[in-house]
């Protein structure tokens, strides 16, 4: 995927899935098993306030949050930091920007930071650190990420072997969104290994539908989904360290694997037999747009769509989004049943300033408690840490995202695409991808992306 | 004061700052001029009212020309110099020889159609009766934003698979159906550079108006004796046409084909809305915004700026030439 229209993108998703998290909520709460279990520890705003002290005396101090979380996400934010503030008496000074990721280099670059930074990209991370103005993670932060996430996500807060940023939410790509009543009426059952998609994929062919849509269009930033297609492959044909390896791009783009892994993308986005339910042949991927191909399924023109956590927010008002409803996901399987990798994304929590009330609440940040807050006071947001409890999120699809982020098997990894370099993550991966698409062959397209890498 | 403003009334005071301040430096240039005394002193006068342009062109233009030629011989971050690797690969490229061959092919149809099409409409309906009425609708599309007319005529190429509980909402294709074809997807098909074609019909539909009110005043400003006395001697409307109007216009057909020839060069906006330069249609303008903002290659970026300035260039001497002849 890509950087700041990303993140932007999955801000509008975000904003759109509130509105429609208040539609199923109801429905979620309804068919809810564990309901009663929920909110005994956590349903009071009351949290243990002797762990601040450990940073001392620290009211009356401000920590300045700078982010690009705007409206309406920035509520739930700065709810789920008042019972910190009750607590140590300190502010938290929150500021959105919509240009948070261009102006974070300014300000960081003129000495003008502020206290924390909530960064969603490791590459933007790791140009944050290099100016020199990030400190580190105070031990105690450390200790809670080694405790709440997954080694993967410390990987990423950590920049030439210094811990710098803590996790803070995280979205999940490796979603293939159906219609739990289309499969229970046509008897297709939720596929649990890439031979299972592929089997599902021929029957519902055979059935004489077409089992796929899928749209790339999104102005100029045309081609990305299929950029998170090859990453989800590349992740289950050659496994997480092959894909570290071809993003930092100590393999060639164009290495044997790739070509193999674009393929496997081919025998779906570019098989007739597959594509594309309710829109037309091949070529018409590349001119619908990413928000209208998934709308197809409701139609019963297709059964199948592949995209991220925040498509949810896509379908229209009254869309019943659940386990049995309408519309749900499933995990994009992986080789086999036990290797799970994850795609998708998050911000990190990049500090500039090594204050006592600083580190107290970049402490608060990086516990399970505050996760659990933020889940209770937000819909269409997860984290990664284990803490998390998947019953504080009333949304199904943050639940589902909250299981598969949580599951032991679970490997985490962030898009590719957002840690290359801009003239191929998000220039020449996504033109390629589009030329593909339309009819270019495989080799001329990795052929080319390689061509573009800077030297 | 010149440091970032965040809320609406910060804004409004720098706002205000800044207009106070042009009006200071006016009324010290005004105050400068009425001291000046002497022989050649309207020379004096002249030359104190040209400094802030001449001051303010070599700031906001000049320099920043030379500043893009000198980076256009540096790499992507603008660190290390490269020579002429940059316009090398523009020459060489496969995608960038697309973009360049897609700006001819602009710089080639547009203007002459849009100026055609502009001036045979002045003719057709100058003194009719409803002259105003037909000038309004050809002049309409070119007071809307070429944003706006992109995605007007999105919608008139769009695709809907040929399915029975499908419908068409493409203008074109809807057409093609009733005729009995099957619906095209229109802006993704680059054989004979049909997409490309289809942009360009966008731009025309633009330019046209501008071009027929240019023309029609110029028409309307023939002598009415020249046009009397060819009826007398009984032409016919085509020498009519070929040897008395088109020579009366023809300076001003020349300053349109010429203007229309350079906004053509510089096509952005129709082509970043509808296909955002996929399927083989970028031209030269999105190609630098690509590289600059999406590639992040401001060498290459510098480059395609450079070699629009070179293309458009003679454009502007001729035009310049056309001008001068004149007075």
């Amino acid at each position: 995927m890509f950087g700041h229209s990303g993140s932007s993108r999955s801000r509008v998703a975000l904003a759109g899935a509130l509105g429609v998290g208040l539609v199923f909520g109801l429905a979620a709460c309804g068919d809810s098993k564990d309901d009663s279990s929920g909110s005994t520890d956590t349903a009071s705003a009351g949290i243990d306030c002797s762990v601040f002290s450990q940073f001392g005396d620290i009211k009356g101090k401000t920590i300045s949050v700078y982010t690009g979380i705007v409206t309406p996400e920035d509520t739930p934010q700065k709810k789920s930091y008042e019972p910190f503030e009750k607590c140590t008496g300190a502010t938290v000074k929150y500021e959105g920007d919509k240009s948070f990721e261009t102006q974070i280099l300014v300000r960081a670059k003129a000495g003008n930071p502020p206290d924390l930074a909530y960064v969603p990209q490791p590459g933007l991370l790791q140009q944050l650190v290099a100016t020199g103005k990030a400190v580190e993670a105070p031990a105690e932060v450390g200790a809670n990420v080694d405790k709440w996430f997954g080694k993967d996500w410390k990987t990423y807060g950590t920049v030439d072997g210094k811990f710098y940023a803590a996790p803070l939410g995280a979205n999940v790509k490796s979603l293939v969104w159906y219609s739990p009543k289309q499969f229970k009426d046509k008897g297709y059952t939720v596929p649990t290994t890439l031979d299972d998609l592929k089997a599902l994929s021929d029957k519902i062919a055979a059935d004489g539908s077409k089992p796929w849509c899928a749209g790339i269009g999104s102005g100029d930033a045309t081609g990305w989904p299929v950029t998170d297609w090859i990453e989800d492959f590349y992740l289950r044909l050659y496994g997480a360290d092959a894909y570290d390896k071809w993003v930092k791009h100590e393999t060639a783009f164009n290495n044997a694997d790739d070509i193999a892994v674009w393929n496997a993308v081919g025998d779906y986005l570019k098989n007739d037999k597959y594509v594309n339910g309710g829109l037309g042949d091949v070529k018409s991927v590349a001119s619908t747009t990413f928000q209208d191909a998934g709308l197809q399924i409701l139609e019963g023109n297709c059964s199948l769509h592949r995209q991220a956590s925040f498509y949810a927010a896509n379908f229209p008002k009254g869309t019943e989004i659940s386990e049995t409803g309408d519309i749900y996901a499933f995990y994009l399987p992986g080789k086999d049943a036990t290797t799970k990798p994850v795609l998708g994304g998050g911000e990190f929590v990049l500090a500039f300033a090594d204050r006592p009330e600083v580190k107290a609440f970049q402490y608060f940040l990086s516990t399970d408690t505050w996760a659990n807050l933020k889940a209770k006071a937000s819909s269409g947001w997860v984290s990664a840490n284990k803490g998390l409890k998947i019953e504080n999120l009333t949304n199904p699809i943050d639940a589902l995202s909250a299981k598969i982020l949580q599951d032991p098997n679970a490997q985490f990894r962030f898009d590719g695409s957002d840690q290359m370099p801009a003239a191929v993550g998000s220039n020449a991966f996504w033109k390629q991808a589009t030329a593909w698409i339309t009819g270019q062959d495989t080799t001329t397209t990795v052929n080319n992306i390689e061509a573009a890498w800077p030297k | 004061m010149f440091s970032t403003a965040s809320t609406t009334p910060e804004k409004l005071l720098q706002m205000l700052a800044a207009l106070l301040l042009f009006a200071a430096v006016l009324g010290v240039i005004l105050f400068l001029a009425s001291r000046v005394r002497g022989k050649r002193s309207d020379n004096w006068v002249g030359y104190l009212y040209l400094l802030p342009v001449v001051l303010l062109l070599a700031v906001g233009l000049i320099y920043p020309g030379l500043r893009t030629i000198y980076e256009s011989f540096f790499d992507a971050h603008g660190s290390s110099f490269i020579g002429i690797d940059n316009y090398k690969t523009l020459l060489t490229s496969s995608d960038q020889l697309t973009v360049l061959g897609n700006t001819i092919i602009w710089v080639l149809i547009v203007p002459p159609l849009a100026t055609g099409i502009g001036l045979v409409y002045a003719i057709l309906v100058d003194k009719s009766r409803f002259e105003s009425f037909a000038k309004a609708l050809i002049f309409l599309p070119t007071a809307i934003s070429l944003v706006a007319a992109s995605v007007i005529w999105k919608f008139v190429y769009e695709y809907r698979v040929d399915q029975p509980n499908v419908h068409q909402i493409g203008l074109i294709n809807q057409i093609i159906v009733w005729l009995g074809g099957k619906p095209v997807q229109l802006l993704i098909t680059d054989t004979f550079k049909l997409n490309t074609l289809l942009l360009i019909v966008v731009f025309i539909w633009i330019q046209a108006g501008f071009a027929m009110t240019i023309l029609s005043a110029a028409i309307k400003a023939i002598p009415d004796e020249i046009v009397e006395a060819a009826r007398l001697d009984g032409v016919s409307p085509w020498s009519m046409f070929f040897k008395i109007t088109l020579p009366t216009v023809r300076p001003t057909v020349v300053v349109v084909l010429t203007t229309i020839a350079i906004g053509t060069l510089k096509v952005f906006d129709v082509v970043r809305t509808m296909t955002g330069g996929n399927f083989n249609t970028s031209v030269i303008a999105n190609e630098f915004y690509s590289q600059l903002i999406r590639a992040d290659n401001q060498g290459l970026a510098a480059a395609l700026a450079v070699v629009l300035f070179i293309l458009v260039l003679p454009i502007v001497f001729y035009n310049i030439r056309q001008v001068r002849r004149e007075a």
